[in-house]
């Protein structure tokens, strides 16, 4: 058997960029000065900023050592719920920053931005097929932001339909994100229990439901992990009295090719480039919050709108009821290059396969490691499998000590106390992109630390005793915020 | 976290489902938070308390209480004006920690009805809600 | 396909460790009437020397330097990265780690963005800065929610010298909840009129742009006065950091937000994204602000390390009552920013923002020596607007023929400004691109 990833090794210290330096140092090369000097006027001129002067070795050190004290895709597992973290494809980043993407000013004439508007294009359908909805828009810089471009036009509608409504359904297992969402909106979240098997049932639905609620967010295949295997149903009630369904997209990685969200009664659906189309994670974004919806709706899209017309790709803002817009721009067209580059390379086939085995790797994590932690839903489960520290407990282990241990093993930890219906909830979801090998090196690691939560449970809630730092101090982070130097 | 068993619930306080206790001093109300909120939210990091003089109804919100994990909003267990506010808990929010009950107080109220004290729960009911919480 | 590592090995075993006979079982959960009838109808998978030449060939239709040179900023500059920037910024610790949660694993990312945060505040002359927000646009309209919590009341004030598209975002992003918004006028020189804002009945904020989207420097200390006047905050946004090189920083002229677009720093134009929503604000309003804080802290040993902090404002927790729904930001690119600050320092970014602005002066004097009008007599730092003779249109269109941009129309969003032409000069235009660009205008 393999040794496990996590060992010790040296690591450099590095001070903060202010502790470094001596003034007049250069890190930059200055470009050659070919015109005079002009005056300045007092009232509006100044000293300029408090910035330390480093040589470009000491910039280049610097954040050298930083990025060795970091963990990426890159280096090992990372079995985040809900966040997808498979492998970034190198090919994506370099054709993404080609010189003709990376240096396009966004206001360029449309007749010399054409194969950017084109790509664009290309990925609304892309994305359109995927989802089975029948329009895009890519102007949402993150999940979120689709998730309130989702509840903007949710609104409008209802709006346009003469009665605006002051609720909205949000399942006890949703993202955080969701009921902050629809707030930003004006909308009063109202919650759903899901059932004991983990789902939503029509008749708590049914119940909330009425005429003054916009609607329902869902999530689907949801945080635990689950199908919801009652959509249509669930859709069916909301629509009857003149809802609308929100899906949240954000694990879509498990069902690519398997399910049509149309036509399981999605009106409106948001996607996050950086989980399911391997955009890189980028230590908390760039990511990008495509949104997609049913005809119906494409008039409601943010605007400007690409269309193609006599053989040019242009930008439309012809729109009238479009609830207007959320970035400056179009979004964050530098990570929809890498999606795009993403879909092309993996073809129908492979994306479908995609899903097949992210969740082939976690029912295998969850038959393997059910004996082990406390399993909250025994029941087959798609990309994602949720656990709970209940039977650690007893030796006083946390599902935060034990994720701290992870991390010596060589492992970055699964998400931990997500969603809230499992008290001390362990969310992991391996992706498609790790082998056998390391899923099984994974689950050795979390068998060895579930016998030292019995046997030694000081090396758990000690843990991280081999990383650069400690556990950290975060009661004294809050209570005494330094957040500048 | 604590086991039911380990916590403080002196027998001289009042309790409210929401997990505030009352105290009655010469006429007027002392609040804070019990033993049991305060180990489950963990350190305390914040408390936003209202200003001496406002008048909150019985049930209503008077404040929030935040650790690093959680935030907490906290409910008026009577009616009143707010005649005292504990100063000591912006330097120093662990004091509700280390001491629920008595460095830790949060405001004290001079009640619209002081009869409404009587109708929050004892200890034992108290401790009773929380087994069933379990 | 080499994404995918299973082999038809892994795949039989793994199926009989989970007790199921194929892939397509796996997904017997799925109702039946939830299954696609159809397979996927997209193209087939391209191989990576395929994919090479597909996004080389949509890419070489698009005009940027060095072929094009392109006077345009508008949001969205164009300026040098150095090579040490770009190769730091692609170490994959960075670029494929997720958000830092997990501190002890983190601190890579944790040290840079608080280092980020540091020089945005000096940058600026704020107190606190947050990690990032998406782009200058939402960052505007954040803080003008902020405002409204903090302040409880319900009017703002917007000049319409802010960038227009962000007053567009802005709209947006205010008109669900019912807030009102004023928008303030211009006066002749190029500067906004404040005198509106005495009818304004109880206003949260007084937002304006400096330098504003015409290039002007606006009188910050003057309107903050007014704005303070009336109880209101005063947000101040920017959408060329650069200008603080030299410019008087929003911080010491009595703002209490500060926001704006951080591209210029370190991140290339990328058809407008990704951005960078710099957000700086006075330490007091710093439990309402939005968007992910680092703070500094020790470890169980005593050694110092950053974490994650305040995070109980955010949707993770808060979730409704959250200071915004904001949770993937754009850390990357204030990584990249953080990197190209460290790397101009202090010296240089007064230097290359004196470079910027004096380039822009020399193009103005020789404009105005080839006989055409510069309406707008303020100081600029290295944007402008000049006024083209009727029917320029045409000319313009022949000089992107040449392979020149030459400037950005004003009439699409100032209507009453036709052939008004809003022009961008950086470190990256030469004398000799700036000489031809008036000869060939003044033709």
């Amino acid at each position: 058997m393999r040794e496990p990833p996590g060992t010790t090794g040296l690591i450099l210290n590095e001070p903060l960029l202010w502790e470094k330096g001596k003034k007049g140092r250069r890190g930059f090369s200055l470009p050659r000065r070919d015109v005079g000097f002009y005056p300045l006027d007092e009232e509006s001129f100044g000293e300029g900023p408090d910035f330390p002067d480093l040589s470009e070795m000491d910039v280049v050190r610097h954040y050298t050592r930083l990025s060795t004290w970091n963990f990426g895709v890159d280096t090992g597992m990372y079995p985040l719920g809900s966040c997808t973290m498979k492998y970034n494809p190198k090919v994506n980043e370099k054709l993404a920053n080609l010189p003709g993407f990376s240096g396009a000013h966004p206001l360029l004439p449309f007749h010399h931005c054409q194969g950017a508007l084109k790509l664009m294009f290309e990925l609304e359908r892309l994305l359109a097929e995927i989802t089975g909805m029948d329009a895009v828009s890519l102007q949402p810089a993150a999940g979120a932001q689709g998730e309130l471009t989702g509840m903007l036009l949710i609104h409008s509608y209802h709006k346009t339909k003469g009665r605006p409504r002051s609720k909205i359904l949000v399942p006890d297992t949703a993202h955080g994100t969701n009921p902050a969402s629809a707030a930003l909106c004006g909308y009063r979240p109202v919650a759903v229990k899901s059932n004991e098997a983990g789902v939503l049932s029509p008749e708590p639905v049914a119940q909330a439901m009425d005429e003054d609620t916009a609607g329902i967010m869902v999530t689907n295949p949801n945080t635990l992990g689950l199908f919801e295997e009652n959509i249509q149903e669930v859709s069916e009630i909301v629509h009857k009295k003149g809802g609308l369904v929100y899906c949240d997209g954000a694990n879509m990685n498990a069902v690519m090719g398997m399910v049509d969200m149309g036509e399981i009664g999605v009106d409106v659906l948001h996607l996050n480039l950086h989980k399911t189309f391997s955009t890189p994670h980028g230590g908390g974004g760039p990511g990008s919050g495509p949104l997609c919806v049913k005809d119906y709706l494409q008039r409601f899209l943010p605007v400007p709108r690409i269309l193609h017309e006599k053989s040019e790709y242009i930008l439309s803002e012809d729109f009238p009821e479009s609830v207007g817009k959320v970035h400056a721009f179009y979004g964050n067209f530098g990570v929809m290059a890498k999606a795009y580059c993403y879909i092309r390379s993996m073809g129908p086939e492979n994306l479908k396969k995609a899903s097949q085995l992210a969740v082939l790797n976690a029912n295998y994590i969850k038959e393997s490691l059910k004996g082990v932690f406390h399993l909250a839903y025994d029941r087959p489960c798609m990309h994602e499998c949720v656990f709970s520290d209940r039977t650690q407990r007893a030796f006083k282990v946390t599902t935060l000590d034990m994720a701290k241990r992870l991390m010596d093993y060589g492992f970055h930890p699964p998400t931990i106390y997500f969603p809230l219906v499992v008290s001390g909830a362990i969310m992991i979801e391996p992706t498609e992109t790790e082998s056998k090998e390391n899923l099984d090196l994974f689950i050795e690691a979390c068998k060895s630390i579930a016998k030292e939560a019995e046997e030694e449970p000081e090396l758990l809630r000690t843990a991280p005793r081999r990383s650069r730092t400690r556990r950290m101090d975060e009661t004294a982070a809050a209570r005494r915020p330094c957040l500048a130097g | 976290m604590k086991e039911l068993d380990e916590l403080t619930l002196p027998d001289d306080l009042r309790y409210a489902e929401d997990h505030e206790w009352a105290r009655m001093e010469d006429n007027k109300v002392r609040v804070g938070i019990t033993d049991y909120a305060q180990d489950q939210l963990g350190d305390i990091v914040f408390i936003d308390l209202p200003k001496v003089g406002e008048a909150i109804e019985k049930g209503t919100r008077f404040g929030t209480v935040e650790s690093v994990k959680a935030v907490s909003e906290l409910f008026m267990p009577v009616g009143g004006e707010i005649l005292a506010v504990n100063g000591d808990l912006d330097g120093a929010p662990g004091l509700v920690n280390q001491s629920p009950y008595e460095g830790g107080w949060m405001i004290q109220v001079t009640p619209d009805n002081p009869q409404d004290l009587e109708k929050l729960m004892t200890h034992e009911a108290y401790l009773e809600m929380l087994k069933g919480l379990e | 396909m080499r994404y995918l590592p299973h082999t038809e090995d892994d795949i039989s075993s793994m199926l009989q460790a989970v007790g199921t006979g194929s892939l397509d079982e796996l997904f017997s959960v799925v109702p039946e009437n939830c299954r696609r009838k159809k397979p996927l109808n997209l193209p087939e998978a391209v191989t990576e020397w395929e994919l090479n030449e597909l996004m080389q060939a949509l890419s070489s239709t698009v005009a940027s330097a060095p072929d094009y040179k392109v006077f345009m900023g508008a949001g969205s500059y164009e300026h040098y990265l150095p090579a040490s920037v770009n190769s730091l910024l692609g170490r994959s610790e960075f670029v494929t780690s997720y958000t830092p949660y997990q501190a002890e694993m983190s601190q890579g990312t944790l040290q840079a963005i608080y280092e980020y945060q540091t020089l945005v505040a000096r940058l600026l002359g704020m107190e606190v800065a947050n990690a990032s927000l998406y782009d200058g646009a939402s960052a505007l309209a954040e803080a003008l929610l902020m405002a409204i919590r903090v302040t409880g009341r319900k009017r703002v004030a917007v000049s319409c010298l802010v960038h227009p598209l962000y007053r567009r975002v802005v709209k947006t992003y205010l008109e669900p909840t019912g807030y009102e918004i004023m928008e303030l006028p211009r006066l002749k020189n190029g500067r906004t009129d404040l005198g509106p804002l005495a009818d304004l009945d109880g206003p949260a904020a007084l937002a304006v742009q400096s330098p504003n989207f015409f290039g002007c420097i606006e009188n910050l200390r003057l309107m903050g006065e007014k704005a303070h006047e009336r109880g209101a905050l005063f947000i101040t946004c920017f959408t060329e950091p650069l200008a603080y090189g030299i410019v008087k920083n929003p911080g010491s002229q009595g703002a209490d937000i500060a926001c704006g677009e951080g591209q210029s720093f370190g991140i290339p134009p990328s058809f407008g994204g990704p951005a960078l929503g710099m957000f700086a604000s006075m330490a007091k309003y710093v439990r309402n602000m939005p968007g992910r804080l680092v703070g500094q802290t020790l470890d169980m040993e005593g050694k110092r390390g950053f974490v994650l902090t305040l995070a109980t404002r955010e949707q993770h927790i808060r979730r409704e009552k959250a200071t915004s729904n904001i949770c993937t930001n754009n850390s990357l690119c204030a990584l990249g920013a953080a990197i190209y600050m460290a790397s101009l320092g202090g010296t240089g970014t007064r230097e290359l923002a004196r470079l910027n602005h004096d380039k822009a002066e020399y193009l103005k004097a020789e404009l105005k020596r080839a006989g055409f009008k510069l309406p707008f007599d303020c100081p600029t730092f290295h944007e402008f607007v000049v006024e083209f003779p009727a029917g320029f249109e045409l000319r313009h269109k022949e000089l992107l023929g040449k392979n020149i941009v030459a400037g950005l129309p004003l009439a699409p969003y100032y209507p009453e400004l036709c052939n008004h032409y809003l022009l961008c000069v950086t470190e990256t235009k030469s004398k000799e691109d700036m000489d031809v660009l008036v000869r060939e205008v003044a033709s």
